[in-house]
């Protein structure tokens, strides 16, 4: 077997499943254990150092560490991650002290961000330190882009968007409101060094089919997103008695749950797959059916039903589908009475004012061709991120391409060529405080996965304002906290220390260690090889486990440690990460320190990092 | 001592043996021993024994005497039967608790002094009565709870961890045993579990005396260059002399070559399957010749080395009841005033 290269900081990085899956690369068990600490705003701003909203990602976020959450494999619930960012986030009381400044001297380069949603705002927030001039063109009259328009303020309250967004405005840049930017060509001839695109997908799709376009529908068919912004900016205030909800992602969630408040006593949201195959969050949907809406599955839209030149519902195709919904075939018919109909089938990048003969290229779709790891344009000088870029994400996507955009945004105005990308720095430091004593706790606690209270249903629809999500009590927070298993803190090997004395296999929980001799086992891996040694050893039983979770490919799941051969024999020791609960009794027992536990801290580049050949030059 | 006990994980499926259960429940609390002590490792190779064996813990009686190895009875099986008796006196105590009730398993756990210095008398007596029992001898050399003095196993000219060399000949328990006629001569290695965790299992299911004499390192007090009893030295002259096939697992084994089988009570066999030529482990005189011939080169052999499974054990030689003493009714095990006057009448 190769011995496992651990200079290379992606081993260690994909350990901690958690960082490794958010896009932001957020320090997950880092800021758990401070918030553990009540070490709130200095939990809070760890967050916001790679994450810039953590107030609005702790009630928003799609969270796609939870799914990778290596708690989730070991006992079938990840940790409460998302929930616990939301409890630094509140209780951080006043940051001001901690948070990052603008430059006293301006560096006489200037960058112009189109829309004032997540993604213009992370390159405002990285480049304004480095004294950059930031203006930021923003179509409506409030910063926040689609955070403001699509996500409903019973989920994301108004007071922490509006906190958050302009933490980063206030650090100095200048936002043009009611400013929509009508011709590219023209913001590149006012001379700007940089250009970033961050304006969304801003175009909610249509559903043309037969009655959409008779007079009496127009008024009461909406479009979810421009239907959510005129909610978010008090345009519209009531919908009818009976609504359907056309399409099952989050949007139509949150339009479903809006019209519930708005007035609408009957809501069905109505889909074309079965339930299992549903692209909304499942706890979202559970909040949408705890209100009160129904759920109506396999029926396709067919027309809209006007009479009397008004809106009366729609008929839709009764659809019967295959096992895995690939195919369908009409069984029937039916008519849904209907006085408002909401459309949440997705959304679309528009471009219409970026002029074709400027250099910036787009592909299919009317997507624009841009670099996934310079965010960079075909055009030297002009970048996406955020929705603009790829089509529909979610907003740690769009901070994450920020942060990428604004690292490209320095190197070009810097000169430095785009493509090259400064190093993931990582460093390992030991936690042992001293014998039997780790910095972090260490014990694998068996509690089970808080829920979240919620506001109960009769006070949830008294104004479109009430979150309905509350933050975990304090004696949720003490038990939540424990739950992490600390995987940051990593089992650091070092061969040429190791006696084989066996202590480390034979006190490890989950079995996840053994000592192979790899010239006997072969190259096709002891650890399989070893199941036949039945309880000994890093074993099949894992193997049973793994059936509990959907793994995530390159994550901690799959990994496997091999050391360089041992001093005594030449064997080697080898480590699935898979199932490793960090409890550091593998260091404990070790009487020559060969284990030993150490934090990892990663630093992913951003805007003002060097090249290590930089950093040689400047020395 | 850990800072935690070792976590159970609940969602973890765990293989389970014949008699279903895992292998966690033939653990015990955790360990007081210094990180990375031989006889924790030993532990843990009995606890894989026992699990194969599949072992009833309420069916075990641990018993120790004094001293590290003595402390270790506590670390594994935490629902057997345990005594923890004065120094040296684990085999009377043993042998007392066999005579009471044959049907358990007992199993010794005693250190080179514990078994080879105050309890050595006692020892050889329970060789030569061939008691029912495991005798495991946790070997380091060195009186590890005093702070290192050289104990009864120590070899000539290994040096101690102050410097000092020692001069006095080693008590080696598998020669001793050789002297005594014992039936179940064994050593191993506690950082080579492949090779001892079935000659645990052999000595489980051994008719009478299973003498196991493990070499388990003392990293506190005899794990330094010069030393015969490090993890490095133990390794580097270690012998594997045979290689056994429990029980429960020769069933699976087709017959080969260059082997030999031995019947054990209970319709088993154990197979010997590799041995050096001229080696015969059910031969006395061909071990001892073997035993000399390699301790004189400094080596360490290590396996089953002598097996007699046709001698009888203490009950058998005593003709004792085959109902243990404790399942007997009181009307049989006490017959009263007139059955003593009876047996007294007859006999003077």
């Amino acid at each position: 077997m190769i011995p496992t290269d651990v200079t290379d900081a992606t081993y260690y990085c994909q350990v901690v499943d958690c960082q490794w899956a958010c896009p932001a690369h957020t320090d997950v068990p880092a800021y758990i254990r401070l918030v553990g600490q009540g070490r709130h705003a200095e939990a809070y701003m760890l967050n916001r150092s790679t994450n810039v909203f953590p107030g609005i990602l702790g009630r928003t976020c799609d969270r796609p560490c939870e799914p990778a959450c290596r708690r989730g494999r070991v006992d079938d619930e990840p940790v409460a991650i998302c929930r616990l960012k939301r409890v630094a986030a509140d209780l951080r009381g006043n940051v001001s002290a901690l948070a990052p400044r603008a430059a006293r001297h301006r560096n006489a380069k200037r960058v112009a961000a189109v829309g004032c949603g997540p993604a213009s705002l992370t390159v405002a927030n990285d480049l304004l330190p480095l004294g950059y001039e930031v203006t930021i063109f923003e179509a409506s009259t409030a910063p926040g882009g689609l955070m403001r328009t699509s996500i409903p303020a019973f989920r994301l309250p108004t007071a922490v968007l509006d906190e958050e967004t302009s933490a980063v405005i206030e650090m100095g840049a200048e936002v043009r409101y009611g400013s929509p930017v009508t011709s590219m060509a023209a913001l590149l001839a006012d001379g700007y060094d940089a250009v970033f695109v961050g304006s969304g997908a801003p175009k909610g799709n249509d559903l043309d089919i037969p009655g959409r376009h008779e007079p009496g529908a127009a008024a009461h068919v909406h479009v979810s997103l421009d239907w959510l912004a005129s909610i978010a900016f008090g345009h519209v205030r009531s919908i009818g008695r009976r609504v359907l909800v056309i399409g099952v992602g989050n949007t139509a969630m949150d339009c479903c749950r809006s019209a519930r408040r708005l007035g609408g006593a009957e809501v069905r949201v109505v889909a074309r797959r079965p339930r299992a195959f549903f692209k909304a969050s499942s706890w979202e949907l559970r909040d949408a059916l705890d209100e009160g809406v129904e759920v109506l599955t396999e029926r396709a839209p067919r027309r809209f039903v006007v009479e009397d030149g008004r809106l009366v519902g729609m008929e839709f195709d009764v659809l019967q589908w295959d096992d895995d919904a690939t195919h369908s075939t009409v069984v029937g018919s039916e008519l849904l009475p209907a006085d408002d109909v909401v459309l949440a089938i997705g959304q679309e990048n528009a471009f219409p004012w970026i002029e074709r003969d400027l250099g910036i290229e787009f592909a299919r779709w009317d997507l624009p061709v841009v670099d996934p790891v310079t965010m960079a344009s075909t055009r030297p000088g002009v970048f996406f991120g955020g929705d603009a870029a790829f089509g529909p994400k979610n907003i740690v996507w769009a901070v994450a391409h920020g942060h990428e955009a604004a690292l490209s945004i320095d190197r070009h105005c810097q000169g430095l060529a785009v493509d090259e990308r400064p190093a993931v720095r990582a460093s390992l430091v030991s936690q042992r405080m001293s014998v039997g004593e780790w910095s972090y706790s260490n014990d694998f606690n068996p509690v089970g996965r808080q829920e979240t209270p919620h506001v109960e249903l009769s006070r949830r629809f008294a104004d479109l304002g009430v979150e309905v999500e509350l933050d975990f009590t304090p004696a949720q927070v003490a038990r939540e906290i424990e739950r992490c298993l600390n995987c940051d803190v990593q089992t650091q090997f070092s061969a040429a220390l190791c006696v084989e004395c066996d202590a480390c296999i034979d006190i490890c929980p989950v079995q996840c260690l053994v000592i192979v001799d790899d010239a006997a086992s072969g190259a096709n891996g002891a650890v399989g090889a070893n199941g036949a040694n039945g309880a000994v050893g890093a074993n099949g039983a894992n193997g049973a486990n793994g059936a509990n979770g959907a793994t995530t490919p390159g994550s901690g799941a799959g990994l496997v440690f091999v050391s360089t051969p041992l001093p005594h024999t030449g064997h080697v020791m080898v480590k699935e990460e898979d199932l490793c609960v960090h409890c550091g009794l593998c260091a404990e027992r070790c009487p020559t320190a060969a284990w030993d536990m150490a934090k990892l801290h990663v630093t992913h580049p951003r805007a003002g990092a060097q090249t290590s050949e930089r950093v040689e030059a400047l020395a | 001592m850990p800072s935690i006990a070792k976590p159970v994980i609940a969602s973890l499926i765990l293989e389970r043996n014949a008699i279903g259960l895992t292998i966690r429940d033939y653990e015990g609390p955790m360990s007081t021993l210094c990180a990375g002590c031989g006889h924790d490792s030993t532990t843990a190779a009995l606890v894989q024994a026992l699990w194969r064996a599949s072992v009833w813990p309420h069916r075990v009686v641990k018993l120790s005497g004094i001293g590290c190895s003595s402390k270790t009875p506590t670390y594994f099986l935490r629902g057997a039967h345990g005594f923890n008796s004065v120094h040296g006196r684990m085999v009377p105590i043993a042998t007392g608790a066999n005579a009471a009730n044959r049907d358990l398993l007992y199993l010794g756990i005693s250190g080179d002094g514990d078994a080879l210095s105050i309890g050595l008398g006692h020892l050889s007596h329970g060789i030569r009565r061939n008691v029912h029992m495991v005798h495991l001898i946790e070997n380091n050399g060195v009186y590890g709870l005093t702070k290192g003095q050289f104990s009864p196993s120590a070899d000539v000219g290994s040096r101690s961890h102050r410097g000092e060399h020692n001069t006095l000949a080693p008590i080696d328990p598998i020669r001793l045993g050789l002297s005594l006629g014992a039936t179940f001569l064994a050593r191993g290695f506690s950082g080579d579990k492949a090779h001892l965790v079935p000659i645990l299992e052999a000595a489980i299911a051994h008719r009478g005396f299973a003498l196991v004499d493990v070499i388990s390192p003392c990293v506190q007090f005899n794990n330094h260059v010069g030393s015969t009893k490090s993890y490095a030295e133990v390794r580097a002259h270690q012998l594997q002399v045979t290689d056994v096939v429990p029980p429960q697992e020769t069933a699976a084994l087709s017959a080969s070559d260059q082997v030999v089988d031995v019947a054990v009570p209970g319709g088993g066999i154990i197979r010997f399957r590799s041995l050096p030529s001229h080696y015969d482990p059910t031969d006395r005189r061909s071990v001892a010749a073997y035993l000399e011939d390699h301790a004189q080169r400094g080596e360490v052999p290590t396996g089953l080395l002598y097996l007699d499974e046709s001698v009888p054990d203490v009950h058998e030689r005593a003709g004792s009841t085959a109902v243990p003493l404790n399942e007997l009714p009181y009307s049989v095990l006490c017959p009263g005033a007139d059955a003593l006057r009876a047996l007294q009448d007859a006999r003077y």
